[in-house]
């Protein structure tokens, strides 16, 4: 399964010039609002012809501009998930779920069966339910489901959890998460939340303006992401637990880092992500300070934001890359500049399981 | 009531039942090319639909016999390659009626499948439904509260007809003389007043019968919209 973009697209006061190609497992799209993520899930879904450019997926070409090749959008097998999840309101939720299979001739998708996708996306409880009764985290369960029977070769979601709660959108995550690894369907997930993608992503293109600034697996990339959650994403795992603290510790390549207790067992992998503003820097080593952790690093890059009275350092941490939001003033204050070796004080951390 | 008058309201109701469900799959193409098409010639379309409405019924009904008349090459071919006659005949009433009713129905039909969410459409798209799949299976039940008020009103219409209706078929007793050209007929007449109003009567009392009847349809259709 593979996927490739490089579309030119002109509209208005826009332009959208895009090119990347495929991964495995779930390539997330990332940008402000305005970036253009939608408009090129709109182009790869084939709801927008682009003015120029060439789209394809699994070796078959969806558009070819210079062919004056367009494949209209009911052949292409591209499965999409809006934000406004899109059920049939004069549909039960069943039917919703039924609905592709009724033009999905060959069945070659490999995402199962109304039972294992109900069972994956926790829905058996709705199916005779109508769509306006179930709540916004229901819908988006029902709309991802039904763009999965209809047997697709590539998963488009645009901001899935956009309109819902930080409550309801902690109920989906997991669900996605299981979509990601067991339903053997490569995903492309349109976010502007760093949390998200750091949680959800195997890679991440980021968009800005129209443009694509960098492409790469996850860890590598986000540090990078412009936004004002910002951070980075350490791989750990479970280390030990500190009953008598209610402690996890975790091991990362960065160091050891100690955290509210998590309920997963010792050596399970998690992913940790930090705010670049939960992250102060001290020139020695801090004594007698609450924070629990501390990792000894080397500055490598100091990159000041464009209104002037930032910047973002970025830590080498024994091969890890973190990243502390700073001001201008404390950049200056304590000469920072690369190759410096620094410590990071983590003020928290959010841990994501992967 | 006499034999005269119940030919006529027998024969309003086959006339109006035909031209409406004549009327209907054409008026629900051209409604739907409307709304969703984008075409060379669009506004000369919806220009044409309209044109029964604002033209008086005479000029409609004179222009049908121009075009539909036994003499006339379209309608000569009609009578000898395919058998079917309109002028002076109840299916010319039917054809006057379904003329006429057309732009109300089309209007209806046109305004509520441009109140379906076209995002639903694109998202059936995607899941591999063709175009006219998604206007089956999403667009048409969606729009239903709109046919039904359409094909009334076109009902409505091809009830009342007259004006289009005696220009091209003429008001002949068990043929082509509607209710309307009945009710004409014995206002000319000297006692013909009790029969008039009757008829008048009966004629309320079928439009207010259709009005209540989609009424009740467009009310189960909804109810089993939000049944859970």
């Amino acid at each position: 399964m593979s996927f490739e973009i490089d579309v030119d697209h002109v509209r208005e006061h826009f332009r959208l010039t895009a090119r990347f190609s495929s991964a495995p497992g779930l390539t997330a799209l990332f940008g402000r609002s305005g970036s253009g993520k939608s408009t090129l899930v709109d182009v790869i879904g084939g709801l927008i012809r682009p003015t120029h450019g060439r789209v394809a997926v699994d070796g078959q070409v969806l558009v070819d501009t210079d062919r004056g090749l367009f494949v209209p959008k009911h052949r292409r097998r591209i499965g999409y998930v809006f934000q406004d999840s899109r059920l049939f309101p004069h549909l039960s939720v069943r039917n919703n779920l039924l609905y592709g299979r009724w033009f999905a001739r060959n069945g070659t998708g490999g995402s199962g069966d109304l039972a294992s996708v109900v069972e994956l996306l926790g829905i058996g409880a709705l199916l005779d339910r109508q769509p306006d009764s179930l709540s916004g985290g229901e819908r988006q369960r029902v709309a991802i489901g039904r763009a999965l029977l209809a047997h697709p070769r590539l998963l488009l979601m645009d901001e899935p959890l956009a309109s819902l709660d930080e409550a309801r959108r902690a109920e989906i995550l997991p669900y996605i998460e299981r979509l990601r690894d067991q339903a053997g369907v490569p995903i492309i997930y349109v976010s502007h939340s760093v949390a998200e993608v750091a949680r959800l992503a195997t890679t991440v293109v980021i968009l800005s303006e129209g443009r694509v600034t960098a492409v790469g697996p996850v860890l590598d990339i986000l540090p990078l992401a412009d936004a004002s959650d910002a951070g980075s994403v350490l791989d750990a795992t479970v280390a030990r637990h500190d009953e008598a603290f209610q402690l996890t510790v975790l091991a990362s390549a960065a160091g050891e880092l100690q955290v509210p207790r998590l309920a997963a067992p010792v050596g399970s992998p998690v992913r940790a992500y930090i705010r670049a503003r939960d992250v102060m820097i001290s020139l020695r080593s801090p004594e007698e300070i609450s924070a629990l952790n501390v990792l000894a690093g080397r500055i490598a890059a100091v990159v000041p934001n464009p209104n002037g009275a930032q910047a973002d350092v970025r830590l080498d941490c024994n091969g890890a890359f973190l990243m502390a939001r700073l001001t201008a003033k404390s950049v200056d204050r304590l000469a920072l500049v690369p190759g410096r070796p620094v410590f990071a004080v983590i003020k928290s951390v959010s841990f994501e399981r992967s | 009531m006499t034999e005269e008058e119940w030919t006529a309201v027998k024969l309003s109701l086959l006339v109006a039942t035909t031209a409406t469900a004549a009327s209907l799959p054409l008026g629900i193409t051209v409604a739907w090319l409307l709304a969703r098409g984008r075409f060379w010639g669009k506004s000369l379309v919806d220009t044409l639909v309209h044109l029964p409405l604002i033209m008086p019924p005479v000029v409609t009904g004179y222009l049908l016999l121009l075009t539909f008349g036994r003499r006339t090459p379209i309608g000569a071919f009609l009578a000898d390659e395919l058998g079917i006659v309109f002028s002076f005949r109840w299916t010319g009433a039917a054809l006057a009626c379904a003329v006429m009713g057309f732009p109300l129905l089309v209007r209806a039909v046109r305004l509520s499948i441009e109140a379906v969410d076209a995002r639903l459409e694109s998202a059936a798209g995607t899941l591999g439904a063709n175009p006219l799949w998604v206007f089956a299976t999403v667009t048409l039940p969606l729009s239903l509260p709109g046919v039904i008020a359409g094909a009334i009103l076109c009902f409505a219409k091809a009830m009342g007809e007259f004006g289009a209706t005696i220009t091209f078929v003429s008001n002949i007793p068990g043929e082509t003389q509607t209710l309307p050209s009945l009710i004409y007929t014995l206002t000319q007449v000297p006692g013909g007043d009790a029969g008039a109003l009757r008829l008048t009567l009966i004629s309320i009392a079928i439009s207010m019968l259709a009005l209540l009847g989609s009424e009740l349809l467009a009310r189960r259709i909804g109810a089993r919209r939000v049944a859970t």
